[in-house]
């Protein structure tokens, strides 16, 4: 296993941030190729690095990977982050995927066009504090543990944690009435990694402002 | 759970999420490779097939004015982004299954994917040599050949007719 991780994308949060959020948690170091010109994306598409000429990508123990989710899979079974049987492993891929679902709207969030940006914080909204969060709340009140699957952590309460984060970011008082979610999210930023990643100058994204949203599109839109 | 379907009971849980359900059905069936370096092309793969898979799922959802867009958009992706991608793998290293010279979900998943994009776009196989004989080859397999007939469990694509009737039911 030569060598640290190099994550190739741009210097944004998009769909890279939950892999930098799992490496980081996990413990292990990498290194970040920031794409900044179309350039430097059809110069990883000619390599023959994308095999869907799409990013992120990351370099990691001699392969190549991309698609998010393999990306997050591999990092997670290698740190023992994904349960410890299949049935274990079922609960956190529903979990992860019901966030995902969420994850995706506020993905794309700073990107929209003004006129509609409004209508999608409304389903942001409605979508956190009615169906996904009471979900999750639900399921830590069920038995009472510290993490949501096998009492012990896995990558489901990783990205639980950046996802109440980044709601939060949109809808301060998104958690009032999670108290468990809260817990949760305190105990898993406490864990010296995690703790770590959330200070001042690591590799942590911050908000995918306009700026970032100029910048990233003209890399990506011709 | 999130109160949406597909949901699925088995084995005393009631799991949601498409791609939960698979994974656990693959695990289960060891149709999922041997270690985690094969889980990950397995992965990488399928998500691949479930990207196409997603604009080729809503088609028949589409209103009429959309679907000319969306069928040129099927076209231009399977043909140009991943038809090639999947035959390279094939081609890559010769076996007759895209990792770990065995089924896996992910060839399950590419062989329905091609008999659904041809479904839309009747030439889309002639350039994919590789890509057929994976499709013959799965299916041929005793299970699938029994699935492929028909009676069977499979569903036929969803004609406006259907469409029209789940609009009623759930709308």
């Amino acid at each position: 296993m030569a060598g640290k991780p190099i994550l190739h994308y741009f210097d944004g949060r998009g769909r890279m941030e939950s892999i930098r959020w799992l490496l980081a948690a996990a413990g292990e170091e990498f290194e970040e190729k920031f794409m900044k010109t179309r350039e430097d994306l059809e110069k990883l598409r000619k390599d023959g690095s994308l095999m869907f000429q799409q990013v992120p990508m990351v370099e990691i123990d001699g392969m190549k990977l991309v698609q998010t989710r393999a990306i997050l899979n591999y990092i997670a079974a290698k740190h023992n982050l994904y349960g410890k049987d299949i049935k274990e492993r079922a609960l956190i891929d529903m979990y992860t995927e019901g966030m995902a679902d969420l994850n995706e709207m506020i993905i794309y969030y700073p990107s929209l066009p003004p006129g509609d940006k409004e209508g999608r914080l409304t389903q942001i909204k409605e979508k956190a504090r009615n169906r996904y969060f009471p979900a999750f709340e639900k399921v830590l009140k069920s038995h009472g543990q510290d993490y949501l699957v096998g009492n012990r952590l896995s990558k489901a309460d990783v990205h639980l944690t950046e996802l109440l984060y980044h709601t939060e970011e949109l809808d301060s008082t998104v958690l009032a009435n999670f108290p468990l979610l809260k817990a949760l999210r305190t105990r898993v930023s406490n864990l010296p990694t995690v703790k770590k990643f959330l200070q001042p100058g690591s590799q942590r994204k911050p908000f995918d402002d306009e700026n970032r949203v100029e910048a990233v599109k003209k890399i990506f839109i011709k | 759970m999130f109160q949406q379907v597909p949901m699925v009971e088995i084995d005393g849980m009631k799991l949601v999420q498409t791609r939960a359900i698979l994974n656990y059905i693959a695990a289960k069936y060891n149709l999922y490779g041997k270690d985690i370096k094969e889980r990950a092309l397995i992965d990488i793969y399928s998500e691949g097939v479930a990207d196409l898979n997603e604009i080729i799922l809503y088609y028949p959802f589409l209103p009429p004015g959309d679907k000319d867009g969306s069928l040129t958009q099927i076209k231009e992706k399977s043909r140009n982004c991943y038809f090639p991608a999947f035959e390279k793998v094939l081609k890559s290293h010769g076996e007759d299954y895209l990792v770990g010279n065995r089924l896996s979900k992910a060839d399950i998943l590419l062989t329905e994917l091609l008999y659904h994009t041809e479904e839309l776009d009747s030439t889309v196989l002639a350039n994919f040599p590789l890509l057929k004989a994976l499709r013959t080859r799965v299916s041929n397999l005793p299970t699938v050949k029994k699935f492929l007939q028909p009676g069977s469990q499979r569903k036929p694509f969803e004609d406006e007719k259907f469409v029209e009737e789940l609009k009623k039911s759930f709308g």
